[in-house]
């Protein structure tokens, strides 16, 4: 039998976080979820509270929490505009496949459709970016909705949910009652195993010539990693990253081909069109991976593991479909794979990477023009840290040149906006990532424009003492835009030029120690001091302004027909 | 290119506040516009059914359906092709009581086309009319030169030809 006692709604809600594992809360208080935030004041010992400076950042900061520990990020914020300010967070986490619960205060229920003070229709406004939302009129309801809530962010293909309580129901006494959910009648977290799939799957993996596999975070999300290095090494297939999965493999794996799409590497977006067998796992066929679908690995016969039925056939047409956890088809798989070698088939990918490093990398990495690069800011990085900070990146050209070069060893390192693509995520993720991972090393790589997005944040890091290092790559452009803009808009710089402000005495202002460089010789002394320093640290390189991310893969274009200038 | 065609959605679900706008969300991010929706409660205890109808081609069905299926509170959804179902949708008719008596052409459309009055009153009395759409179509534009007041079609019900077991399908998913 359950536990009875009465308590009022407030206190019911922190039992139930507590009872959830809960011990970390984002979030910002308002009218409406004030009992809420009463009842967490006797509760610090066991919740702590980071306030940060806009509800936008509680969420992202709960997604960086999410992404680096696995555990579900939460978020308190009040109704109204503390409510809507959580929809791209939301929005993010759901595209993102993140878990994080989110708990808005909603007005008393008797106000409800009264347009009363800071009432909004948050369950209408969130429905499409949330896995699951609910409001709650009657505190008796808080313990099974919450955890509920809980089981759903966590459970299949992670993603947010939001409760919204009325501020009635947070006051109200009822009897506590709680379980822990873990089943729901209408819902099937995770499609159960056929085996004749990973037969299938077997098979064409041990006939394959040229195999190659794309993972994505659901590696990650469903812990697989060692899974798929196994799967790899065992049948010695080339193997690329989604934006999402990287990190799942050490970078510096031989079988390890870089990164699909966009701005990927060279070997494996051209050779997606040449393999006979991809091996698609936990990523989903982003239009941002794939290019054009009707020439998309039209010759392959395409095998994908997948947990969530919908993305099977979304996007690309699929066989072979593995429907079930990761884990567990990779484990039923892996007795049935055959060790292999394929020398000439790898030696294609090491000729085109040749051809890469040739025209791309060296030119970023190891520049002679004046200009500091991109690349070569996050090749210190990589020197500084042994190749194994947490690197979580902005939205832009940073972004895409962190994903390209920057190195890791252990899994959950990377921590990206990757489908809603949200400038202004880095700061407060970083935070989140830095709270979830305190014995690690966070670096947040942000451009000028998303940096003053989210600026603000500066005060909770202020506040929380929390050591992040922020590294601002200065453009002083909206660097992929006008990146866009010189390729496909006759170099029409519409609106993407920024003047800014000064970031150091900003930081400063804020108490974090700070430096800007802007000559080659001054840039990894001044890594290394930001490394090596205990607190937060504000680093500002000033790059070359008018940098290209390259190779490309313009919009509408084919993975073969990669640009490289 | 593959034709768009009529195909019905039937929706098994819990009866919970907000997923009819949860459902129908997924056709608006689609761009698709609902031509038809009922709620009505089904065949097994507590389990509530959605028919919906839209103009849609088999490939976007399929993965609406799967889209649809995907969301917590939804039992089990399916689609159907036009052919696969018995379908029926009931219109009202509201006409002025004097066009009952003008020349019995009215009184003819009704007993044509088994149609029934349901009410009469001093100024106007009411036509009920179950069928296809084809059908109740066809009684408005015969009777809106008589002065049709008002008109309403109700959403579509619908049943499958084929012996599916959705019933006991969905017995072993919610039980």
């Amino acid at each position: 039998m359950p536990e009875t006692e009465k308590v009022t709604g407030s206190e019911a809600v922190m039992k139930t976080l507590i009872a959830e594992g809960v011990n970390l809360i984002y979030g910002y208080p308002g009218g409406a979820i004030m009992p809420i935030y009463d009842a967490l004041h006797g509760y610090q010992s066991k919740l702590k509270h980071v306030l940060t400076r806009h509800e936008q950042g509680a969420t992202h900061a709960a997604q960086g929490y999410a992404r680096v520990t696995g555990n579900v990020g939460v978020v308190f914020a009040t109704s109204g505009p503390g409510a809507t300010n959580l929809v791209t967070g939301l929005a993010d986490a759901q595209i993102d496949s993140t878990p994080m619960v989110c708990i808005t205060g909603q007005v008393s229920s008797h106000l409800l459709g009264t347009d009363a003070f800071q009432e909004t229709d948050i369950i209408s406004i969130s429905t499409p970016v949330t896995k699951w939302n609910y409001q709650v009129t009657k505190a008796s309801e808080i313990p099974k909705v919450l955890s509920k809530a809980f089981y759903i962010a966590r459970s299949g293909r992670p993603g947010p949910v939001l409760i919204d309580i009325t501020k009635d129901a947070q006051f109200e006494l009822s009897e506590y009652a709680y379980q822990a959910c873990t089943a729901i009648r209408s819902y099937k977290p995770v499609p159960t195993l056929q085996m004749s799939q990973v037969e299938k799957a077997a098979e064409l993996i041990n006939a394959s010539k040229k195999p190659l596999i794309v993972w994505g975070q659901g590696i990650i999300l469903g812990e697989a990693e060692q899974e798929l290095q196994t799967l790899i090494e065992k049948a010695s297939i080339p193997s690329a990253s989604t934006l999402l999965g990287l990190s799942a493999i050490a970078s510096d794996h031989p079988l390890h081909q870089g990164m699909v799409g966009m701005h990927g590497h060279l070997a494996p977006n051209k050779l997606t069109n040449e393999c006979d067998v991809l091996i698609a796992i936990g990523m989903r066929f982003d239009d941002r991976v794939t290019g054009d679908l009707n020439r998309y690995a039209k010759q392959a016969k395409i095998i994908h593991f997948e947990i969530d039925p919908s993305e099977v056939n979304k996007n690309v047409y699929v066989e072979y479909p593995v429907l079930a956890d990761v884990k567990q088809s990779l484990q039923a798989l892996l007795p049935l794979i055959e060790e292999n070698s394929h020398p000439n088939w790898l030696d294609e990918f090491k000729q085109l990477r040749k051809i890469e490093d040739e025209k791309v990398i060296q030119a970023q990495l190891s520049p002679t023009k004046e200009g500091l690069t991109m690349g070569e800011a996050i090749e210190c990085i990589n020197k500084a840290t042994n190749n194994d900070a947490i690197i979580v990146s902005d939205v832009g050209q940073h972004q895409m040149m962190s994903a390209r070069y920057s190195k890791f060893v252990q899994t959950r390192s990377k921590v990206d906006s990757g489908g809603l693509g949200t400038m202004g995520f880095a700061l407060p993720a970083a935070i989140g990532a830095k709270m979830g991972a305190l014995d690690r090393e966070v670096v947040a790589i942000i451009g000028d424009g998303a940096y003053q997005m989210t600026i603000q944040e500066l005060g909770t890091i202020m506040q929380t003492q929390a050591a992040v290092k922020i590294v601002v790559l200065n453009n002083e452009f909206l660097g992929m835009v006008r990146q866009w803009q010189e390729l496909f808009f006759d170099k029409r710089y519409a609106s993407t030029e920024m003047t800014n402000p000064n970031f150091v005495k900003i930081a400063e202002g804020y108490g974090i120690p700070a430096k800007s460089v802007s000559k080659r010789k001054e840039l990894a002394a001044a890594i290394d001091e930001m490394i090596a320093c205990e607190t937060a640290y504000f680093l500002e390189v000033m790059v070359e302004k008018e940098g290209n991310v390259f190779p490309m893969l313009p919009t509408g274009a084919s993975v073969s027909d990669v640009r490289l200038s | 290119m593959e034709k768009p065609q009529s195909f019905t959605f039937s929706v098994y679900t819990e009866n919970n506040l907000g997923l009819l706008n949860r459902i129908s969300q997924i056709f608006l991010k689609r761009h698709i516009n609902v031509e038809s929706i009922n709620a009505s409660e089904s065949e097994i205890e507590n389990v509530h059914r959605l028919t919906i109808v839209v103009e849609i081609t088999e490939a976007q069905a399929i993965k609406v359906a799967k889209q649809i299926d995907k969301q917590i509170e939804v039992i089990k959804a399916f689609y159907h092709r036009e052919d696969e179902t018995i379908y029926r949708e009931t219109a009202l008719y509201k006409m002025p009581i004097n066009c009952l008596y003008d020349g019995g052409r009215v009184q003819e459309l009704i007993s044509d086309t088994y149609a029934s009055i349901v009410n009469v009153s001093k100024d106007y009395f009411v036509i009920e009319k179950t069928g296809k759409k084809a059908e109740t179509t066809r009684l408005y534009n015969e009777l809106r030169p008589f002065g049709l007041m008002q008109f309403l079609r109700s959403g579509r019900i619908s049943v499958t030809k084929e012996v599916m077991d959705i019933s006991s399908e969905l017995t072993k998913l919610v039980s």
